[in-house]
């Protein structure tokens, strides 16, 4: 459950944050999570509550934007957009795909008062 | 709690390079000693700033009225750390009082930079490092063995190994005269950066030779977490079924090398070597692919062939950097 590590990150972020910018509580935090970055949504919302239960986090709602894979295909020169690795072009059906976007892992803003 | 590896405080350890003593307590004081360091210079104002600054207006603003109410908080136009700033400070009436702030942060922005701490030192010193990854079983460790007995006729050789539990696979590899340090990461299911960056200060030198990481036997956590390597390599057994690599991606996306092990059974399982690399470029059209038998030592030489090649790709870029 490499998601519980992921969470303690998110925690760390957050506790950074709030030593600066002097919050006491965070109600929702945002993240950007791609599709083709190593972590399920669902598993996420699993861990974070657990993770958070003693924290400056506790209690606040988990919103996640899903970022859409994308990737070059070499085949036919165009940028496309997939949902899976193993997915072939859905223009041409080769896999000489590089993936370009969607594996970021990244909290993106926070909702605090 | 470690923070990187999400392990309890009391699970994960580090052996010391006097393996016969439990130095435990000790080693997550070193453990948890670097994570300190890493914030104190890592997040201060002057870093947000920077990231702040590259990426304010990252998303538009009909986006933003999707996903809260608060939209007329927003003063996009201000720096990094609170965009909600209501400048008379005062609520409007029914609206929370809640304000934005954005962040914009990798969540393993911390490994990875411990990995990049990693990835100097081992440049430094000359030492090329591999992260093998795996499902538990594919053969990992007896590969290891039988690598690093022919290897350490040529060059300083060490292995880091991880494990949830026991120091069964470090002590394999000291039957052969190579130091190895073994991690037990407890609860945990993969190695990080800081763990290897520890026991890699642990290891005799190493200058000019080869560290090889063998990470928890795991296809799916070990792929998001950067150690510091050159590359991750993958091993794959022949029992394991042809289409791994489609039902677990990201560890073959990952890795640069899939060395498909047993390959001395292949006759008995009916096993499709085609069949297995064409589904392993589908994910990853650049992976190389060697196969070979721990057992009979098939397909050694020229996994020793890749390595020197990689060795002078190495130099040859530390060179370019120098002259560069």
């Amino acid at each position: 459950m490499h998601e519980m590590a992921l969470c303690e990150g998110i925690v760390e972020i957050i506790e950074n944050e709030a030593r600066k910018g002097a919050f006491a509580k965070v109600k929702t935090v945002w993240l950007e999570i791609g599709a083709l970055s190593h972590v399920a949504p669902e598993a996420l919302h699993f861990c974070f509550e657990a993770v958070t239960a003693n924290t400056i986090a506790k209690g606040a709602a988990l919103e996640i934007i899903e970022q859409k894979g994308s990737a070059w295909c070499l085949a036919c020169s165009r940028s496309v957009e997939i949902a899976q690795r193993y997915q072939p072009c859905p223009a041409c059906g080769s896999h000489q795909l590089q993936v370009t976007g969607g594996e970021d892992m990244r909290v993106k803003e926070l909702e605090v008062e | 709690m470690c923070t990187v590896c999400g392990c309890g405080d009391a699970k994960a350890s580090i052996e010391s390079a006097d393996h016969h003593h439990d130095h435990g307590d000790h080693h997550h004081h070193h453990h948890h000693h670097a994570h300190g360091d890493d914030h104190s210079h890592d997040h201060g104002g002057h870093h947000h700033h920077g990231h702040g600054h590259d990426h304010p207006h990252h998303h538009g603003h009909d986006d933003h009225d999707h996903r809260h109410p608060h939209d007329h908080h927003h003063a996009h136009g201000a720096a990094d750390i609170d965009c909600s700033a209501n400048p008379a400070g005062q609520e409007v009436a029914g609206l929370s009082s809640g304000r934005i702030i954005q962040i914009e942060r990798d969540i393993l922005g911390k490994n990875d930079r411990l990995a990049a701490e990693n990835r100097a030192r081992f440049a430094a010193q000359d030492v090329l490092a591999f992260n093998f990854v795996s499902s538990p079983g594919a053969g990992k460790t007896s590969l290891l063995v039988r690598a690093v007995t022919d290897l350490k006729q040529s060059r300083p050789v060490a292995v880091i190994e991880g494990d949830q539990q026991t120091s069964n696979d470090a002590e394999r590899i000291r039957a052969t005269g190579v130091p190895a340090i073994q991690i037990n990461t407890g609860k945990g299911c993969h190695l990080d950066a800081a763990m290897v960056g520890e026991a890699y200060g642990r290891l005799p030198p190493l200058r000019g030779g080869l560290l090889f990481i063998e990470n928890v036997g795991n296809l799916v956590c070990p792929a998001a977490f950067d150690l510091g390597e050159a590359c991750k390599i993958v091993v794959f057994s022949t029992t394991e079924g042809e289409d791994k690599p489609l039902k677990y991606p990201d560890m073959f996306a990952a890795s640069a090398l899939m060395l498909i092990n047993k390959i001395d059974l292949a006759p008995v399982l009916d096993f499709d070597l085609a069949q297995t690399i064409e589904y392993a470029r589908r994910v990853n059209p650049r992976i190389e692919v060697l196969t070979m038998s721990a057992k009979t030592g098939e397909g050694f030489s020229a996994f020793y062939a890749w390595i020197r090649k990689q060795a002078d790709r190495m130099r040859a870029s530390a060179l370019g950097a120098v002259q560069g």
